[in-house]
């Protein structure tokens, strides 16, 4: 029994869908309740879609799985409505630290800039993160979560998705215009589809504990030990979460025991023998894993997405499975409303696989990497990591090198069909496929962030120094673009406090520190375009409004 | 793109030889790829070009024929 927590179980609810002749049909269904079925689910939901959501079982994740979530998954939770009691909860923590034996020879920051509303990182056991969402799906009238309904058959029929559901109460099915598959590692949408996830295991164990303790013996920090003397020859992982529980990986080798690591009386001494014996702790869970870095080949199959683990997976070293999984369902989510509603043609949906299994390509290749590093694949390998992290010690040159995992940054989905390519100088990271940056802002007389504000529509940003940068053309042009059957509400963002006489559809915010220019390189007169994932996908340095309408077509699959 | 020197560029070749020799004088075969790791990750960072390094990798192997 967990001491910090206690599991929720949800009740079976009888759909009245298992009392029709017909399969009822349904816009959109969501196979499985982990966080990226809830994240998908959420997202239509709260923008009118009613959705479905499945899932086998009727808790939240049991047991130790995914700790840190990195930035955008903060943002992106924002978005959704979950963000501040995920960062409430959790322990925020920018700094990173590694260890080669006694020595501390490398920190990292994961936000070395100001003036972003979230950190770098939150760490949060992931059934705290499922349970906000389980609470936020509940409060939307238009997500239906089932529990205890087992997805047992798919079958596309021409332009829908028949599904065959087990459930307490015996089986039913289901009609769904489009399927999320969401349904993890194992996805039986996927094997059921034929498709498979294809990729490499690492020939590694790592035994992964979660143990209470005293919080003032180690600060808030990733911390990681290659060849500590508590665990000669391995590297080990420190890292805390909430409710003063940290989460300590040992690697332990190819050749361990599982089912013996497994046991808390081999536990404890390893644990014993890295704290000290004057640290007192409580064990809280513990399991021993192999990793793997695998992905489909397309993460679209007809009218049926994979998302999340079911689409790809990556060793935990980075923290990018979860933290990719939100990107797929930010990416798919608004291009299915679109859709739906018939305000873009179905093409739209063809991106969906190249952007995200370009993103997965990056997060395999930076996981890959890691774990090559932590665990050599062959003798010379280890010779060179060694020389690293020795030479590391006393020249800085080295300590790029060492890799105890790159953590998850959004890959900037520069090849995107959608975007449309600069045609002037931009001299900043963000590019036509990155996230917009975050900045603080001046919104209303009070004190915002600009992704805050950002999303679930496409946005404009148009940066002025004075009223006298607002021609009647450009006013034209806003008006224009705000009124459109896909509106653009543009944010004219003010170098200072200004008068302006917006038109209905845009609005002024004040660019508190000058940071949203600057990490833009915007001038006065540039213009970005995001899309509703708050992407940037076009810019320019001269408002057009024939150019924004020709890259929100492109951006829209037309 | 930069290129690699490939043509004679040590100002005392003898020297030089004898120094990289006298390196690894009295190692084990195990001191010397440790030590050989270090001299190729010190150097690599002094050339600092991706590009260079590439091309002297590939001659580094080109001896050896590719796996079946
Ligand atoms: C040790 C470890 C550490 C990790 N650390 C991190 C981290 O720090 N950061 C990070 O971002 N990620 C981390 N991850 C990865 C993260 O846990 C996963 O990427 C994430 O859980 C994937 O979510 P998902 O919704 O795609 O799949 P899952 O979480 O696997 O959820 C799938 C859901 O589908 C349901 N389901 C399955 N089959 C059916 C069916 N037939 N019918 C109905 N429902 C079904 C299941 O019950 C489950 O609820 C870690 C993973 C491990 C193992």
């Amino acid at each position: 029994m967990f001491k910090t927590y206690t599991f929720p179980e949800f009740d079976y609810v009888r759909s009245a869908d298992q009392d029709t002749a017909q399969p009822v049909k349904h816009p959109v269904v969501i196979v499985g309740a982990g966080p990226m079925g809830m994240t998908a689910a959420v997202d239509l939901a709260q923008q009118g879609v009613p959705v479905v959501i499945l899932d086998d079982n009727n808790t939240v994740s049991v047991g130790s799985r995914a700790v840190c979530y990195a930035k955008r998954f903060l943002d992106i939770s924002d978005r959704l409505g979950v963000g501040q009691r995920i960062v409430d909860k959790g322990v925020t923590w920018n700094i990173g630290k590694v260890f080669l034996e006694e020595d501390h020879i490398y920190s990292f920051n994961m936000l070395p800039e100001e003036h972003h509303r979230r950190p770098g990182f939150i760490n949060l056991q992931q059934y705290y993160l499922e349970e906000y969402y389980v609470d936020r799906i509940n409060s939307l009238d238009t997500a239906d979560l089932r529990w205890k309904n087992k997805l047992v058959n798919v079958e596309q029929q021409g332009d829908s998705v028949l599904l065959s559901i087990e459930t307490p109460e015996g089986p039913y099915q289901l009609e769904a215009q489009y399927v999320i598959a969401c349904d993890g590692a194992n996805s039986k949408v996927r094997a059921m589809c034929g498709l498979e996830s294809k990729g490499q295991i690492f020939q590694d164990r790592f035994l992964i504990a979660d143990v209470i303790m005293d919080p003032k013996k180690f600060p808030p920090e990733r911390w990681f030990w290659f060849n500590p003397p508590f665990h000669s020859g391995q590297s080990t992982l420190l890292h805390r979460q909430a409710d003063n529980v940290w989460r300590i990986d040992f690697d332990l080798g190819w050749d361990a025991d599982p089912e013996e690591e497994k046991k808390p009386e081999n536990i404890i001494p390893r644990v014993k023998a890295f704290l000290g014996d004057d640290v007192e702790f409580d064990l809280e869970w513990a399991s021993v894993y192999t990793f793997t870095c695998r992905r489909m080949d397309e993460f679209r199959q007809g009218n049926i997405f994979f998302a999340g683990d079911a689409a790809h997976q990556v060793s935990p070293f980075g923290a990018r499975g979860a933290n990719s999984g939100i990107e797929d369902t930010d990416n798919l989510c608004w291009k299915l409303k679109m859709v739906l509603d018939g305000k873009a043609p179905v093409t739209l949906l063809d991106s969906y696989s190249p952007e995200r299994t370009f993103a997965a390509d990056e997060n395999i290749l930076n996981s890959t990497r890691s774990t090559d590093f932590i665990t050599p694949k062959n003798h010379v390998s280890r010779v060179f990591r060694d020389a690293v992290l020795n030479l590391s010690r006393n020249y800085t040159f080295a300590r790029p090198l060492v890799n105890s995992g790159r953590l998850s940054v959004p890959p900037f989905l520069t090849e995107s069909a959608l975007n449309t390519a600069d045609t002037e100088m931009f001299n900043c990271k963000v590019v036509p496929g990155a996230p917009c940056t975050d900045g603080s802002i001046v919104y209303n007389a009070e004190d915002d962030f600009l992704l805050s504000n950002l999303g679930n529509q496409f946005n404009g940003l148009l940066f002025v120094e004075s009223h006298t940068d607002l021609t009647a053309d450009i006013l034209q042009g806003l008006t224009e673009l705000a009124v459109q059957d896909v509106p653009v509400k543009t944010f004219v963002v003010a170098s200072h406090e200004m008068e302006l006489n917006l038109p209905e559809g845009s609005e002024m915010v004040i660019d508190k520190y000058g940071v949203v220019k600057e990490r833009l390189d915007a001038q006065r007169g540039t213009f970005y375009l995001t899309r509703p994932d708050q992407l940037v996908t076009a810019r320019m340095r001269r408002f057009d409004k024939e150019q924004i309408v020709a890259a929100q077509n492109k951006a829209l699959g037309k | 793109m930069s290129t690699l020197i490939i043509e004679p560029n040590l100002p005392r070749p003898d020297d030089f030889y004898q120094t990289l020799t006298d390196l690894h004088r009295d190692l084990s075969d195990e001191q010397s790829m440790d030590v050989n790791a270090r001299l190729i990750l010190l150097l690599s960072n002094h050339i600092g070009d991706q590009a260079v390094l590439e091309q002297a990798m590939a001659i580094a192997r080109e001896h050896i024929p590719a796996a079946e």
